[in-house]
C-alpha cells in the first residue's frame, strides 16, 4: 500500500476546538432539561407535528451524509480501486461517528429512550422504521468493527495503560493482536455487509414517508421516494468526503489531497446525474411541476434543494477546472452536501403539512442548540480521534519545523 | 475508470430487473382488517353538542378533569383537537343555514379516533404496540411503546396525541375504543352509552352500515349522500352521518385506498425472505472476488488530477 495513515499529533486545545466544546456543552446542559422536564419543555413539537428538526436533521441527514463510510469501502474495497485507499479511514471514522450521533439523538427525540431496545424483541415486521432500526444497529456494528484495524495498528505492541490497570498490558496487547488477526481473514464479510445493509436503510429511510400521502407535499410524496432516497445518498457520498477532506486538511495545515479528490468526484458527475435525472423524471411523469412557480415556503425549498443543491453542483462538476481547483470544488461538493441535507428537512420538516390542524412548527431554540450540540460533539470527537488515531493520511512532505 | 462504471451500470442493471420482478411476482397486498368488527355510528344530524360523551370518556378512561367544566358550553367557541388528556373532543360549525326563528343552524362534530379497519399506526409502529384487534378497537400496549412518534406521523386522522411533558415514560393517548368495557364487560363504549340523543349508535360495522343507509334513504333531504368512514383509508369503525356536506364540518377527503398498502407492497416485495439483501451480497461478494488484486496494479498508472 502506497498510502500511509498517521496520528496527526497537533495540539488538541485550539480556539476552534473550545469553540466546539462551548457548544457541545450547550447543547448537553439541554438535554439534561429535556430529561427532567420533558420532550414538550424544550421543543416545539406537537400532536400534529410529531417529528422535526431532531429527525430532519440528527437522523434523515445525519444517515444520509454518513453515506460516505459505504461508497468509499465499496470502491476502495469491493472494486478493489484501491488508489482511493487513503480517503476510506476518514469517511469510515465519519461514517461511525455519524452513526453514533444518530443513535444519540434518537436517544434524545424518543420518548421512552430507556426503551431503544425493544425492536430487538418486539418485531413489526410491518413497519418500514422497524427495518431502519435493525439496519441502523447491526451497520453501527458493522462499523466499530471495521475500525477495529485502526486501533489494533495503533496500539499493538504499545498497550501501556495506568496505573493498576497496567497488570491487564499483555492481556489486552493480545487480544489486540488476536483480533487483528480474525479481523485480517473475515473482514470481507463485513465490508460487503456494510454497503448492503446501507443500501437497504438508506432506501427505507425514504419509505418513511410513504405512510402519510396527505401529509406530505406532492412534491416530495412518490414511491419512487426510496430510491431518491438511495441515489441521493450514494451520490451524496464522495461529496461529503470532499467536503470533510477539505475542513479537516485546511483546519489542519495537511496536504490537500487533491489527487485524489478531483478523480473521486469525476464518479459524482455519474451519480449525481442519476439522482437528478430521476428526480427531474418523476417530477415530470406525476407533473407536480404545476406547483413550482405557487410560491409557497414548500415550492421554494423545493426549487432551492433542487437548483442549488443538485443541478447548480451538477453542472460546475462538469467542468474539469472547478474539479481541479481545491476552493470550487469544495464549493461545489458543499452545495450537494447541503442539497441533500435540504432534501432530509423537506421531506420530513418543510414538505410535511397536516392538513386537518394545519399545524406550523419551526424549532425551539432548544432543539435548535441540542442539534448544534451533538454535531459540536461529533466534530470535537472527530477531532479527537484523528489526533490520536491513524486516520488521516501522513503529510508525504516533512514539514519543517 | 472503465471497469468501475461498467460493473456499477451491471450492478444497477441487474438490481433494477429484480426489483422489476419481484414487484411484479409480489403477491397482491392484503387487507388485515377483521372481517367484522363492532363500531360506531355518529349521526351529526342528531348530536345537540351537550358534551356528555366527553365527560362519560373521561371518566371511564380515568383522564384528568379538564380545566372548563363539561358544563360549559362555550369551550365550543373555539375548534379543539383530541389530545393527551381527551380522548374525543366536540366542536362546532356553522353553515350558514337558518332556522325558522332565523337562527344559525350549528352542526356537532364529535372527533376521536375512527379505528380503521387497516390501520397506518398500527403498520407503522416499529414495535407493534399499536395493533387491530378482532373487536375493531385499535390498541396501544404502553410497555412496548418506544416513544418514536411515528404512529401519529402515519395517522391520516392527526389523533394519537402524546404527553410531551413526561420526561421518562410518556404515553401515546388516544381514544381506547373503550376495549376493555366492550370486550370483557359486553358494556357499551362511555361515550355512546352516555348520549342522551342516541347520536352515537354501537353495533356491528356490517348492521350500522345498513343503518345508516336506510337513514339516507329514509330522509334523503336530511342527510348527504355519504357515509363518512364506509370508505375512507379502506373503512373506518368509526363512520358518521351528516346533513351538510364533510367537508364543511373539518373532515379531510381522504383516499380509499388504505393508508399501509404503498409502503407495505414495497417493504415485502424488496425484502420479502431478505432475497435482496442477499442476492445483493452475493452479487458484492463476486464483484469483490473477481476485481481482487487488480487495483495494486494499477497504482501506478492511475491518479494524476484528471
Amino acid at each position: 500500500m502506497s498510502h500511509q495513515a498517521a496520528p496527526v499529533n497537533n495540539r488538541f486545545w485550539t480556539p476552534g476546538v473550545v469553540v466546539l466544546g462551548l457548544l457541545a456543552a450547550v447543547g448537553l446542559a439541554i438535554i439534561v432539561a429535556r430529561y427532567i422536564g420533558g420532550i414538550g419543555y424544550v421543543s416545539n413539537l406537537t400532536t400534529a407535528r410529531p417529528w422535526g428538526l431532531w429527525i430532519g436533521v440528527d437522523v434523515a441527514s445525519g444517515v444520509a451524509l454518513a453515506a460516505g463510510g459505504f461508497t468509499t469501502a465499496f470502491l476502495a474495497h469491493i472494486l478493489g480501486r484501491h488508489y482511493y485507499e487513503p480517503v476510506i479511514r476518514p469517511a469510515l471514522l465519519t461514517a461511525m461517528l455519524g452513526y453514533t450521533f444518530v443513535v444519540l439523538g434518537l436517544l434524545v427525540d424518543i420518548g421512552r429512550s430507556w426503551a431503544i431496545w425493544k425492536p430487538m424483541l418486539h418485531w413489526n415486521p410491518t413497519s418500514v422504521l422497524f427495518e431502519v432500526a435493525m439496519c441502523v444497529m447491526f451497520y453501527l456494528n458493522v462499523l466499530y468493527i471495521e475500525f477495529i484495524p485502526i486501533l489494533t495498528e495503533r496500539f499493538k505492541g504499545r498497550v501501556n495503560l495506568p496505573g493498576v490497570l497496567s497488570a491487564l498490558n499483555s492481556g489486552v496487547d493480545r487480544l489486540l493482536h488476536l483480533a487483528d488477526n480474525i479481523l485480517d481473514k473475515i473482514m470481507w464479510v463485513f465490508i460487503i455487509a456494510g454497503v448492503v445493509l446501507s443500501c437497504m436503510h438508506q432506501s427505507s429511510l425514504g419509505s418513511l414517508m410513504l405512510i402519510a400521502p396527505t401529509k406530505l407535499h406532492p412534491l416530495w410524496y412518490t414511491p419512487l421516494l426510496p430510491l431518491l432516497f438511495l441515489t441521493s445518498a450514494i451520490a451524496v457520498g464522495y461529496p461529503m468526503v470532499v467536503f470533510e477532506a477539505t475542513v479537516a486538511t485546511t483546519s489542519l495545515k495537511l496536504d490537500s489531497e487533491m489527487k485524489i479528490l478531483t478523480p473521486l468526484t469525476r464518479f459524482t458527475i455519474f451519480l449525481l446525474g442519476i439522482y437528478l435525472a430521476l428526480k427531474l423524471g418523476d417530477m415530470v411523469v406525476r407533473g407536480t411541476y404545476v406547483y413550482l412557480l405557487d410560491g409557497t415556503a414548500q415550492t421554494n425549498a423545493f426549487l432551492i434543494e433542487v437548483i442549488f443543491g443538485v443541478l447548480v453542483p451538477w453542472l460546475m462538476l462538469l467542468v474539469p477546472t472547478v474539479r481541479q481547483s481545491r476552493r470550487w470544488l469544495f464549493t461545489a461538493c458543499t452545495m450537494i452536501v447541503g442539497g441533500v441535507l435540504l432534501n432530509r428537512l423537506n421531506v420530513f420538516v418543510v414538505g410535511y403539512r397536516p392538513p386537518i390542524s394545519a399545524a406550523n412548527y419551526f424549532p425551539s431554540m432548544g432543539e435548535i442548540m441540542i442539534t448544534v450540540g451533538l454535531i459540536a460533539g461529533l466534530m470535537l470527537l472527530y477531532r479527537f480521534l484523528i489526533t490520536y488515531l491513524p486516520v488521516l493520511n501522513k503529510p508525504e512532505k516533512e514539514v519543517t519545523a | 475508470m472503465g471497469i468501475s462504471r461498467r460493473n456499477f451500470l451491471k450492478i444497477l442493471t441487474a438490481a433494477g430487473t429484480a426489483t422489476a420482478t419481484a414487484t411484479a411476482s409480489a403477491h397482491a397486498w392484503q387487507s388485515r382488517a377483521p372481517s367484522d368488527p363492532y363500531g360506531c355510528l355518529v349521526d351529526l344530524t342528531r348530536c345537540i353538542g351537550c358534551r356528555k360523551c366527553e365527560q362519560a370518556c373521561a371518566e371511564v378512561n380515568g383522564l384528568p378533569q379538564p380545566e372548563r367544566s363539561f358544563e360549559d358550553l362555550t369551550v365550543l367557541d373555539e375548534k379543539r383537537r383530541p389530545d393527551e388528556s381527551s380522548f374525543t373532543v366536540v366542536n362546532r360549525y356553522v353553515s350558514g343555514e337558518i332556522d325558522e326563528r332565523d337562527q344559525l343552524v350549528p352542526t356537532f362534530v364529535k372527533l376521536q379516533c375512527m379505528h380503521c379497519q387497516d390501520p397506518a399506526c398500527a403498520s407503522a409502529c416499529i414495535v407493534g404496540a399499536l395493533t387491530k384487534e378482532d373487536n375493531g378497537a385499535v390498541r396501544y400496549d404502553v410497555s412496548k411503546c418506544i416513544g418514536c412518534r411515528y404512529c401519529m406521523v402515519a395517522c391520516p386522522f392527526e389523533i394519537p396525541a402524546y404527553e410531551y411533558h413526561d420526561p421518562i415514560t410518556p404515553r401515546v393517548m388516544k381514544c381506547t375504543f373503550c376495549y376493555e368495557r366492550v370486550a370483557k364487560d359486553g358494556k357499551l363504549p362511555g361515550c355512546a352509552e352516555i348520549c342522551p340523543v342516541e347520536a352515537i349508535t354501537f353495533g356491528r360495522r356490517s348492521t350500522l352500515l345498513k343503518l345508516a343507509k336506510a337513514r339516507i334513504k329514509k330522509d334523503p333531504g336530511n342527510y348527504v349522500d355519504h357515509i363518512y368512514g364506509e370508505n375512507e383509508v379502506g373503512g373506518t369503525c368509526w363512520m358518521y352521518l351528516a346533513g351538510q356536506p364533510f367537508e364543511k364540518l373539518g373532515f379531510n377527503p381522504l383516499p380509499v385506498k388504505p393508508m399501509p398498502q404503498l409502503a407495505e407492497s414495497i417493504q415485502h416485495s424488496l425484502f420479502s425472505y431478505l432475497w435482496s439483501p442477499i442476492v445483493l451480497f452475493g452479487m458484492l461478494s463476486g464483484i469483490m472476488w473477481s476485481s481482487r488484486g487488480k487495483g495494486e496494479r494499477d497504482d501506478n498508472t492511475k491518479g494524476g488530477a484528471r
